[in-house]
């Protein structure tokens, strides 16, 4: 009860220091998946097309991801230095594979017969990207970009032990201060609530990009 | 309009999967290619649109060759049907439909205009254009596949098993449609298929292929009627050859023994004792070169029996004779039409060699209906 009541008393004295870590904690997820989805959508359509490579890129996209966060932060930052860089930059890392593995699915999962039809209509390879594997591949695609963004969330709250803030740092705050554990939770439950958030979210977006509609559904 | 010259295609230098095929293929002409797994149908089609580069040899389509031409517009030139279908899911129908115009770049109210005229040419209501393709039924949908081959109009459309995976009903009805629709808008089709009766059914020329060869290329009727080889008639089937005889049978092979004749000079006694003699109730008059000259029957005979003392006198000379090649399929119509009880054969040289009665063509319809009674000996001998 008592850390219930401490917990209250937290939150309630310090509400806009929250929502302050809140927020730059949600803007370092979300930059690193946007510049992860910038390098890996290109790069799982490229190998998609080259089969030779896909082996390889993912590969090297499961290794990255075995790295503990911790350990790959502390490396990073010996290179980009303290400060919130270095936090995204690793959050991109971790979600290079998910979303190039989730590019490659989805495009390798077009039907071929509708790629040859396409393609015998008299598709330009880009006009085929553009007008049918694009939007056949992309509620996979933005699978992927879930998946990305709720590890990101994750790893974005180990970001405080390089200086780069967020709900990490409350937890930090927490963990060294005696008896922390409201403050802890006070950083805690906002990130899992944000996780859950944008899981909810992206899987709603995900769905409206279903690319079989039904006639009945459409809003017109 | 399309030409095949010396065409050969070979994949990664193994055995030629098509070997030096040459063919020509004239506008409006419905073209079935046709053969087993392998035999290199398919290939050959898709090397018509470039979806397959020619290793060797030249197509020449509309007088130019294909190799000079942007592959892409090319493609949209020719019209292309799968038998996965391969409509765009995300797409409606009307969108489907005019694929190649948005490619093409129409504007809305070409392309609207288009899809409804095109719907219109399969009878399917309008409220179909607004559908998503998994809406509709199997055949419907390949109806909508046909359309977006047809929609630009091209002159010539590529069709790849494109009624395969239908189930029979739908395939018949479909099979009938689209035969009506290209005799109407007098397109080229090459049509890949391996159902024979497909092939039989639609085609102005099968090509048979074996092994990246033609085998034989030629009408319906005269495959059946002269398969090139063993093969061929294998394909074909001992079945279907059986059910094409009353196609292709010439009169000649079910011309029954030698007709009763007399000459022109005989007297009409001697004419009714012949006819007593033979049981028959008419003769066949020929010359000493047993030229066709005429008939007579019983009755001319009992009309004339106070006048006339000769046969020649008498006889009926409009005869209706057919010669031996003829194909048996007209001559019975003929012989129905005219309720003659039988026609006389003549050769080239009008000389009579033989007749048909009404009792021959009773046999072979029984024939047909029954077989020929080898199958029931050969299931007899191999239930012993």
């Amino acid at each position: 009860m008592e850390t219930l009541e401490q917990f209250i008393s937290y939150v309630s004295n310090n509400g806009g220091y929250i929502w302050v870590q809140f927020y730059r904690h949600f803007l370092m997820a979300a930059y690193g998946v946007l510049f992860a989805a910038i390098i890996s959508i290109p790069l799982g359509i490229l190998i998609s097309k080259y089969g030779k490579l896909s082996s390889w890129v993912l590969a090297f996209g499961s290794i990255i991801q075995t790295i503990p966060a911790l350990g790959a932060m502390a490396v990073i930052m010996i290179v980009l230095g303290l400060g919130a860089n270095t936090a995204i930059f690793t959050l991109m890392l971790y979600s290079i594979l998910p979303i190039t593995q989730n590019t490659y699915v989805g495009m390798k999962n077009v039907d071929k017969n509708i790629i040859e039809a396409g393609y015998a209509s008299g598709m330009t390879k880009f006009q085929l990207l553009r007008m049918v594997e694009l939007p056949l591949a992309i509620s996979v695609i933005m699978a992927g970009l879930r998946t990305a963004i709720v590890i990101g969330i994750g790893v974005a709250a180990i970001g405080a032990f390089v200086g780069a803030g967020g709900l990490g740092a409350i937890i930090l705050t927490g963990t060294n201060a005696t008896d922390g554990t409201a403050i802890i939770l006070a950083g805690a439950i906002p990130t899992a609530l944000m996780a859950i958030a944008a899981d909810v979210i992206m899987g709603w977006i995900e769905r409206k990009l279903q690319p079989v509609k039904s006639s009945k559904t459409r809003t017109t | 309009m399309l030409e095949f010259k010396n065409v050969t295609k070979r994949y990664n230098n193994e055995k030629a999967a098509v070997n030096k095929l040459n063919l020509k293929i004239e506008k409006g002409e419905f073209i079935c290619f046709i053969g087993p797994s392998g035999c290199g149908k398919t290939t050959t089609m898709k090397m018509v649109n470039r979806l397959i580069d020619v290793t060797d040899g030249s197509i020449l389509f509309e007088g130019k060759d294909i190799n000079q031409q942007n592959p892409v517009e090319l493609r949209r030139s020719i019209g292309y049907v799968i038998q996965q279908i391969g409509l765009m899911p995300h797409m409606t129908i009307k969108e489907n439909i005019v694929l190649v115009g948005t490619l093409l770049k129409w504007s809305n109210e070409r392309k609207d205009e288009r899809a409804r005229e095109l719907l219109k040419l399969v009878n399917m209501p309008e409220e179909f254009l607004d559908k998503y393709p998994h809406e509709l039924s199997g055949g419907q949908q390949q109806r909508i596949g046909v359309l977006r081959a047809l929609a630009s109009n091209p002159p010539l459309i590529l069709m790849d098993e494109p009624f395969g995976a239908l189930d029979p009903i739908t395939r018949d009805s479909l099979q009938e449609e689209f035969k009506k629709l290209q005799k109407e808008l007098n397109k080229t089709i090459v049509f890949v298929t391996h159902d024979m009766d497909e092939a039989l059914k639609l085609a102005d020329r099968v090509v048979i292929m074996r092994d990246g060869e033609i085998v034989q290329a030629d009408t319906p009727d005269e495959i059946l009627r002269n398969p090139a080889n063993e093969f061929v008639e294998e394909f074909l089937g001992k079945e279907r050859l059986i059910q094409g005889r009353p196609d292709v049978t010439t009169v000649g092979q079910i011309t029954g023994g030698s007709p009763v004749t007399v000459q022109p000079r005989t007297t009409l006694k001697v004419a009714i004792a012949t006819m007593r003699d033979k049981k028959v109730d008419s003769l066949l008059v020929v010359d000493t070169g047993n030229v066709l000259q005429g008939f007579i029957d019983i009755e001319a005979i009992n009309l004339n029996y106070k006048k006339a003392s000769y046969v020649d006198e008498v006889m009926e000379t409009e005869i209706f004779s057919v010669t031996e090649d003829s194909l048996l399929r007209d001559t019975v119509h003929k012989i129905l039409r005219r309720g003659a009880k039988y026609v006389p054969v003549v050769d080239d040289q009008h000389r009579l060699t033989g007749i048909i009665t009404r009792a021959a063509l009773a046999n072979i319809v029984y024939d047909t209906i029954w077989g020929d009674g080898m199958e029931f000996e050969n299931t007899a001998a191999e239930v012993e």
